[in-house]
């Protein structure tokens, strides 16, 4: 990872603005899918696309990429934008998610975009697949390897037994190339998560499972890249990392509400805004950067 | 022409057609079996809104457990449920209740003999734009092939409401298959329906050209095949086999005595599913040619459900060919 300046940060928190922006518009132009857990996780992604991840946009199947698992396949919007805006296909293919014969599929499919390490939406089997890879990569490449091995997890996902099968075969196997994160942003379709099924204390369980852990705000680039680094610098186990995020962040209305998990803008919801005038809300808002700056960037 | 001993909806041929889905008929089912017989329970892995066990949930929050998205888990807690005089119901997607949680149904379940009923929503490729991930084209062959289980896909959502209720009294472990889309509606309250007994909705007594086997949703695609072969003067009859297991064999001996040329339609992988069971059954009685529609061994992916439908063979001008086709083997 390359050092992390104040120009940097500004630079990460427009693309990660930019991302927030295609995801709204691709949500609308799908007629469907997910809106809150990609939004929370924009800031995430963008630290990973655009600073974190050793990846060639341009030539994507090169060996030595650091390997990127998502197992919350639900906020592939996310994952497009990124991958879009860092270099991998045009950003206007973002607005054919969805779509029959589309390769941007309503959960990953690799099949369709071969650029994905993996296909998910079935909750809670990405952390075994990152460990299927860790385990390759130490047999064939032992202790010289550079690769990190990042997996991607949503926190209601974490009740799904198959995640803690995984965490603790990676405790015992010391995998100190995987690097998981966890987007904490306390909703699942039913509810709040520690009305669903409490997590907490997530750090603790994760650690008596022989990993190390970080916990952090999800919404601060230094924070993110910091503990990455930590995280890259732990060498005898796997390491998580807790990111508390904002369902919905960036859209006033969708935050901290798990009701936005599976709605898009324009939807009828009690107590939201008028659902003709979701839309324009949520990309006045983003545009503006939350009223910080009084002309619309496109 | 429409078997009126069915009393199917009289506004079957309508454009504007009712629509609704068939997981609605579900949850109204559950929440009456809930007020009628106070040992049933419901159990669901984080969908109960999408699932409609909401309904049941508001009604009798005592009598309902929110699992967390732990499908296996739901399934044998259910099961130990059941082994303390429940009736337990659990639901969630098709593709994780009952695809992920298979083994725990076959083991905590139908092979400990306890009665849970086992309702997976969002079956069949027209959830649409979700894509493969979400579209459960197999859950019939997996329920199927299990010892005690009882198989059931209803047309709409009233045959769903009736199936659920029906359940209860079972005393078996039964799967409902439930769409999530908006369908058409076909049956009327007055329209019979006994678990494990197929129903002629299309054709009368006698002898007929063609006959067309369905299940689910796509019942209302072959009525309308049928409609449009009848006014051309060529014989179609109409079996809803809402039952995949037990499979009413002597409606469906009956239909291929009388028509000597079948269509199985569903929207589920050919492998193992109503096509399946059928011509197990019928290659050891009377052997018969049948033309299966269904999906042929493909994964779906994303689209709306009509362009799925077209794209997977599953349309009205598929369920034509077959017919077309099933006619000259004769
Ligand atoms: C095995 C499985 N069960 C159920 C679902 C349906 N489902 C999709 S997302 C979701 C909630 C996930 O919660 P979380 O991981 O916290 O994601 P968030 O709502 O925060 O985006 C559920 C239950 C699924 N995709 N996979
Ligand atoms: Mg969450």
């Amino acid at each position: 990872m390359s050092d992390l300046t104040s120009e940097k940060i500004e630079l990460l928190k427009e693309k990660a603005n930019d991302i927030r922006i295609s995801i709204i518009e691709m949500l609308v132009a799908a007629g469907s899918g997910h809106s809150a857990g990609p939004l929370g996780m924009a800031d995430v992604f963008t630290a990973l696309y655009f600073h974190v991840l050793k990846h060639e946009p341009t030539n994507p199947f090169w060996e030595g990429r650091d390997r990127v698992v998502l197992s919350n396949g639900h906020i592939c919007p996310v994952l497009y934008a990124a991958m879009a805006h860092s270099g991998y296909f045009p950003v206007k293919e973002l607005l054919t998610l969805r779509k029959f014969q589309s390769r941007l599929q309503g959960h990953p499919h690799r099949e369709f975009l071969p650029y994905l390490e993996n296909s998910s939406g079935p909750l809670g089997s990405g952390l075994s697949q990152i460990v299927g890879m860790a385990l390759v990569d130490r047999i064939d490449n032992g202790q010289t390897s550079d690769k990190f091995f990042y997996c991607l997890t949503g926190d209601g996902e974490l009740d799904e037994g198959q995640n803690w099968e995984a965490i603790m075969l990676a405790g015992k196997e010391r995998l100190g190339k995987i690097i998981t994160i966890v987007d904490r942003n306390n909703i699942q379709i039913d509810g709040y998560t520690e009305d669903v099924m409490p997590l907490e204390s997530l750090s603790h369980k994760f650690e008596s499972f022989g990993w190390h852990t970080e916990e952090i705000d999800g919404h601060n680039f230094q924070a993110i890249i910091e503990a990455v680094g930590r995280a890259q610098a732990v060498f005898d186990g796997p390491s998580v990392i807790i990111a508390r995020t904002i369902p919905g962040k960036g859209v006033s209305y969708m935050e901290r509400d798990f009701k936005w998990h599976g709605n898009i803008p324009g939807t009828d919801i009690a107590g939201e805004p008028a659902k003709a005038e979701q839309v324009t809300i949520a990309l006045h808002e983003l545009r503006t950067l939350g009223g910080q700056i009084r002309s619309e960037h496109q | 022409m429409i078997n009126k001993l069915q009393k199917l909806n009289p506004k079957l041929w309508d454009k504007d057609i009712e629509q609704v889905p068939i997981r609605k008929g579900f949850g109204e089912g559950l929440l009456a079996a809930g007020e009628l017989d106070e040992r049933v329970v419901g159990l669901c892995a984080d969908l109960t809104e999408s699932t409609q066990m909401h309904l049941f949930r508001n009604k009798f929050p005592h009598r309902f457990i929110e699992i967390g998205i732990a499908e296996q888990n739901l399934a044998s807690v259910a099961s130990g449920m059941a082994a303390m005089g429940k009736v337990p119901f659990i639901t969630s997607y098709a593709m994780f209740s009952p695809g992920r949680n298979w083994e725990q149904i076959r083991t905590t379940i139908c092979y400990n003999n306890r009665p849970v009923i086992i309702a997976g929503s969002h079956a069949g490729i027209s959830v649409g734009p979700d894509g493969g991930t979400h579209q459960a084209i197999e859950d019939l062959a997996i329920m199927r092939v299990i010892p005690k289980m009882v198989v059931i896909s209803p047309c709409d959502h009233i045959e769903a409401r009736k199936a659920t209720l029906a359940s209860v009294g079972l005393k078996a472990p039964v799967y409902i298959r439930l769409a999530r889309e908006k369908t058409p509606v076909i049956t009327t309250e007055d329209s019979p329906f006994e678990i494990g007994k197929a129903n002629l909705v299309y054709g009368v007594e006698g002898k007929a050209d063609v006959g067309i086997i369905a299940t689910g949703a796509l019942v209302y695609r072959a009525l309308k095949v049928a409609e449009k072969f009848n006014k051309e003067k060529i014989t179609v009859k109409v079996l809803n086999v809402h039952t995949i297991k037990p499979l009413d064999e002597k409606a469906v001996l009956e239909l291929a005595k009388d028509c000597g040329a079948l269509v199985t339609v569903e929207e589920h992988q050919i492998a193992g599913g109503l096509g399946s069971a059928v011509a197990e059954y019928l290659s050891q009685h009377i052997p018969t040619p049948i033309e299966f529609v269904g999906v042929r061994d493909v994964f779906g992916q994303s689209g709306t459900p009509d362009e799925l439908l077209e794209y997977y063979g599953m349309g009205e001008s598929h369920i034509e060919e077959a017919v077309q086709k099933v006619m000259k083997r004769k």
